[in-house]
């Protein structure tokens, strides 16, 4: 076993979660192929927001897939850092709005 | 060449890309899907390298050209080649560099080409020329005077990749020149002069696809800039010459390698310009394409120069192949006319 626990190498592996389990491996990946064709959004686009939650869900496999990815397809180091702020301002807006709970508690509490 | 760089040498490079025992041979790959021996189609294309000397030093250049190269096809060699050209049954003159339009006897050779009535003459521009000096500012018009089709780089549609790969200043000059060429109908729509631009990645990746590209370079070139352009071809870089030195120098080799190799898809071998294209190199020796010229890669069964150039024998040869090859088959394919699948 390695020391540590992300191999960047593993990611060309991915297609091995089929054998152990192929009938729901080749679902998944059949539906994944499906969700990035080019659809009532385009494939840049799918690729900016599946960079955007690679990100939120901190999954470095991700990161790396779709920073190749949206390089290839011609996204700016701009849009890529501005799809990171969108899931960045959304982890820290859903921080923040549980703010309310928090008051909520503590009003109901004080007096 | 001026860097002394040990991947200056051809032989160094091929070393280089056969060392690597977790890259198979491109033979290998082509036996494994039935696709081997790679058997030429019919000849189109006349690809004709008339020097390596350039007014820019690319990070990425497969020629290795720049200001210091002195290789320049002579006017005898050029005889040869419009000679050839009239016999052979050809659609296209396809003429590179370096900076073609460099060479002293560059507007020679178009206009007596042009009169051979060859369906198309192609110059492969590297746009700044035309703004890097004023004996070359009325390029864009000599150009359309002789029905040139100009297919120029341009890597990014802004300026900080397009520099990085291309140099300081590049991207600022290169809208000048394609303004220029504009002003003379290029690109324009429902004009019929064709100006198309050529993508191939700032980096370490491949090309996404070209139509997609396209359309993003098109609405980015236009708004702020008022640019037009016919089409976007989208290249591969191939692992070879000053490509293939960043990819040692940042690590990325292995795994650029492998990418190209992943990426593998029988359908564009089909489509790789070595199976209808004759490359000719400044000494007039002959080549499967321009990037086994830059390799010093000779095809088997041919005459080898252009002074005794042989369609026929040419379309019997055998193409020879290596593992940067595997840069034209990755993905959509790759060739100098941009995705071939």
């Amino acid at each position: 076993m390695d020391s540590h626990y992300y191999n960047p190498k593993d990611l060309g592996k991915f297609g091995q979660i089929a054998d152990w389990d192929k009938p729901l491996a080749d679902k998944f990946f059949e539906w994944y192929g499906a969700v990035f064709e080019e659809g009532a959004l385009t494939a840049r686009e799918k690729a900016l927001i599946a960079l955007a939650v690679a990100h939120t869900v901190q999954c470095p496999y991700c990161i790396d897939a779709y920073a190749s990815d949206c390089l290839q397809r011609g996204v700016s180091n701009e849009q890529m850092m501005e799809a990171l702020h969108v899931a960045a301002a959304i982890r820290g807006g859903a921080s923040l709005v549980h703010g309310v709970q928090m008051m909520n508690k503590v009003q109901k509490l004080s007096m | 060449m001026a860097r002394r760089a040990p991947l200056a040498n051809t032989e160094y490079q091929r070393a280089l890309l056969a060392d690597n025992p977790g890259i198979p041979d491109f033979e290998e790959q082509l036996k494994s899907c039935g696709l081997f021996p790679l058997k030429p189609a019919a000849l189109e294309i006349f690809q004709v390298n008339i020097g390596y000397m350039c007014n820019q030093l690319c990070a990425h250049c497969h020629v290795d050209a720049g200001p210091d190269r002195t290789e320049m096809m002579t006017r005898q060699t050029m005889e040869q080649c419009l000679r050839a050209l009239q016999h052979a049954d050809v659609t296209t003159l396809d003429i590179t560099g370096g900076a073609p339009e460099m060479h002293p006897d560059f507007r020679w050779f178009v206009s007596r080409a042009a009169e051979t009535g060859v369906k198309e003459i192609m110059l492969r521009s590297n746009l700044t020329i035309i703004v890097a000096n004023k004996k070359y500012n009325d390029l864009p018009g000599f150009f359309a005077a002789n029905r040139v089709r100009v297919i120029s780089s341009l890597p990014y549609f802004q300026r900080d990749r397009t520099d990085r790969q291309r140099g300081e200043g590049v991207f600022d000059k290169s809208i000048e020149a394609l303004a220029l060429l504009n002003a003379q109908g290029y690109g324009m729509p429902g004009k019929s002069l064709v100006l198309d631009l050529v993508y191939n990645p700032a980096g370490a990746f491949l090309p996404g696809p070209q139509a997609a590209l396209e359309k993003e370079f098109r609405a980015r070139l236009l708004d702020p800039y008022g640019i037009h352009f016919t089409r976007l071809l989208a290249l591969t870089n191939l692992p070879i010459s000053r490509f293939l030195e960043y990819l040692v120098a940042t690590d990325n080799l292995d795994d650029y390698m492998q990418l190209l190799v992943s990426s593998f898809n029988p359908t564009a071998v089909h489509g790789v310009m070595c199976r209808n294209t004759v490359s000719v190199a400044w000494d007039g020796s002959l080549y499967d394409c321009d990037f086994n010229q830059m390799l010093r890669l000779r095809p088997e069964m041919c005459a080898g120069h252009v002074a005794g150039f042989d369609a026929v024998a040419w379309n019997q040869r055998t193409i020879a192949l290596a593992r940067h090859c595997f840069g034209c088959t990755a993905g959509a394919g790759s060739s100098c006319q941009g995705s071939t699948s």
